[in-house]
């Protein structure tokens, strides 16, 4: 995808834990409203791919990163307020992380720390993304109890919905169903198709089925590397690599 | 085999004993100190015992009224954690969150270091500066419930500080990444999530200070004044329970020496009830947080 609008345009990033090296010169760039996969075997770097777009491995001690990553056209590593990117780029983990609160207060929880203090407004907001994460009408009537007596899958959706309360403009997403059941996992890949038309997504997944059923455009990390890129019934149906056809073929990883 | 059997039998044996030894040691130390202190009330009620401030054990008609007493270890108690506690909570979010890894190794070990050194040498410390700071600054002799507090609180300090960091370093990382990635700040993530998420190991930390409070007897000795009256505002001086069985208790014989045990009974209930409030307030607020309860 060669595109001047791309969400995101990163070229020649480099990144070390230490003196380990953990993303190798990847470029590529992220089209907007479209659910972009990243696969791989496990250590290949697509997490640590995905938790630069917002910043998260600013966390990590000994993390050293090089080239650029433009979002909207603005370098994220320069001159961008961290906090402001992470508003607009939202993050669901793989494990669901609701806050110990109640499910309300969960969801309130962004537009609370961002400053919305009115209580109408905060009441509006919960229901309109607990709807959006196609999670209200499974917790409407227990919107005041504790957010961790709900199912793993309820969880993931409302860590969604979370997410959705701030407003974000990208969804990214670290494996989000591995944790979950088939049904719920169903749940959750109905629901990106819908968030898709609003948000661009990018989701890193060990499932192939589930790259294939959602997404538009595939990347294949390997080794740090992003071997291939490509719209996904091109990774999956004419590989230019052949280790990208070993992989999705599960001869390894 | 066989002799393989019996070994494990003896090991299994010899850890039950210990075990026992130690349900032994509660049981023996409620039954001795009641059946030698309990006495005390055939000759005086339980609420002249508690409710009265006339404490002249050695007089022709005694009194045996420790109220003064009780009232001057929840003072000095209070007052204590109402120092510990923000200053407590301060610095074990700081270590366990904003201190870099060299300084927070240093405060760390210098905070274990506190919490072995012997109550006496506190009361010396009290005596030589803690004392003589509140004489020159609020007047009186020194000797009173402010210096108490004020050298109880420095020796809670290390309890309370240590389970804050502990407890906050076992919050979940995910819970932590999960507000950052809201765009929260590092500080509201700490103030709404990290510290009510670690409330219930934060809230038993206090309550052991409390209890390390209200049972110290050296170094409150060494400072409190022990005047055995009612304590008069922050500058006057405090006898504590402690304090009272520990003065009396060179000379007392008789009715005298029963009324030292029956101090003993009233300390040792009171601390009781506090380690059950903490087991009970532990389990209220695990059972909030995992299941239907709400939050």
């Amino acid at each position: 995808m060669k595109d001047a609008s791309a969400k995101f345009d990163i070229a020649g990033l480099d990144l070390w834990y230490g003196q380990t090296q953990a993303l190798k010169k990847v470029s590529m760039q992220v089209g907007a409203n479209s659910i972009t996969a990243l696969i791989g075997p496990s250590g290949c770097g697509k997490s640590t791919f995905l938790r630069v777009l917002d910043r998260m491995n600013d966390l990590i001690d000994g993390v050293r990163t090089e080239g650029k990553v433009l979002y909207d056209g603005q370098d994220i590593f320069n001159g961008m307020d961290v906090i402001e990117l992470r508003k607009k780029i939202g993050m669901v983990f793989q494990k669901p992380n609701p806050f110990p609160m109640s499910v309300f207060d969960n969801v309130a929880y962004g537009p609370r720390v961002h400053g919305t203090k009115d209580r109408r407004e905060l009441e509006e907001i919960v229901e309109r993304s607990l709807v959006n994460a196609a999670l209200f009408d499974e917790v409407k009537d227990r919107l005041h109890k504790s957010a961790l007596g709900l199912s793993g899958g309820q969880q993931q959706r409302l860590c969604i919905a979370r997410v959705l309360a701030v407003e974000p403009d990208v969804l990214l997403m670290d494996e989000p169903t591995s944790a979950l059941d088939p049904i719920s996992t169903a749940k959750i890949e109905n629901l990106l198709e819908e968030l898709k038309r609003r948000y661009t997504i990018v989701i890193v997944t060990h499932n192939m089925q589930q790259a294939g059923r959602v997404s538009d455009w595939t990347g294949f990390f390997l080794s740090g590397e992003l071997l291939e890129y490509a719209p996904t019934k091109d990774i999956f149906f004419n590989p230019r690599d052949p280790r990208t056809e070993n992989y999705i073929s599960g001869r390894f990883g | 085999m066989k002799h393989r059997k019996l070994f494990e039998r003896t090991a299994e044996g010899l850890l039950f004993a210990c075990a026992a030894l130690s349900v032994l040691a509660v049981i023996l130390i409620t039954v001795f100190l009641f059946q030698r202190g309990l006495s005390l009330f055939q000759k005086v009620s339980v609420l002249e015992f508690l409710g009265s401030t006339r404490w002249e054990p050695t007089a022709k008609v005694p009194g045996y009224g420790i109220l003064s007493f009780i009232v001057g270890s929840f003072y000095v108690t209070g007052l204590a954690l109402a120092f510990a506690v923000p200053i407590g909570l301060a610095v074990g979010i700081f270590l366990a969150e904003l201190a870099e890894k060299r300084s927070s190794r240093i405060i760390h070990s210098t905070v274990e270091l506190l919490a072995g050194i012997p109550s006496v040498i506190y009361g010396l410390f009290g005596i030589a500066l803690i004392s003589t700071i509140t004489r020159s600054l609020f007047g009186g002799s020194g000797y009173s419930v402010l210096s108490a507090s004020i050298v109880l609180a420095i020796m809670t300090l290390p309890t309370i500080i240590s389970v804050t960091e502990v407890s906050l370093r076992a919050v979940p990382r995910e819970l932590k990444e999960g507000s950052l990635a809201l765009g929260a700040t590092h500080w509201q993530t700490i103030v709404r999530v990290l510290v009510p998420a670690a409330r219930s190991g934060i809230i038993a930390g206090v309550i052991l200070g409390m209890g390390r409070a209200i049972g110290e007897t050296m170094a409150v000795l060494m400072v409190g004044g022990n005047a055995p009256l009612m304590p008069k505002g922050l500058t006057g001086m405090v006898r504590t329970l402690t304090m009272n069985i520990i003065t009396d208790m060179s000379y007392a014989t008789g009715d005298h020496l029963t009324s030292l045990f029956a101090t003993g009974i009233v300390l040792f209930v009171f601390i009781l009830v506090l380690n059950l409030t903490v087991q009970v307030a532990l389990k209220r607020s695990m059972a909030a947080t995992e299941g239907g309860g709400g939050a």
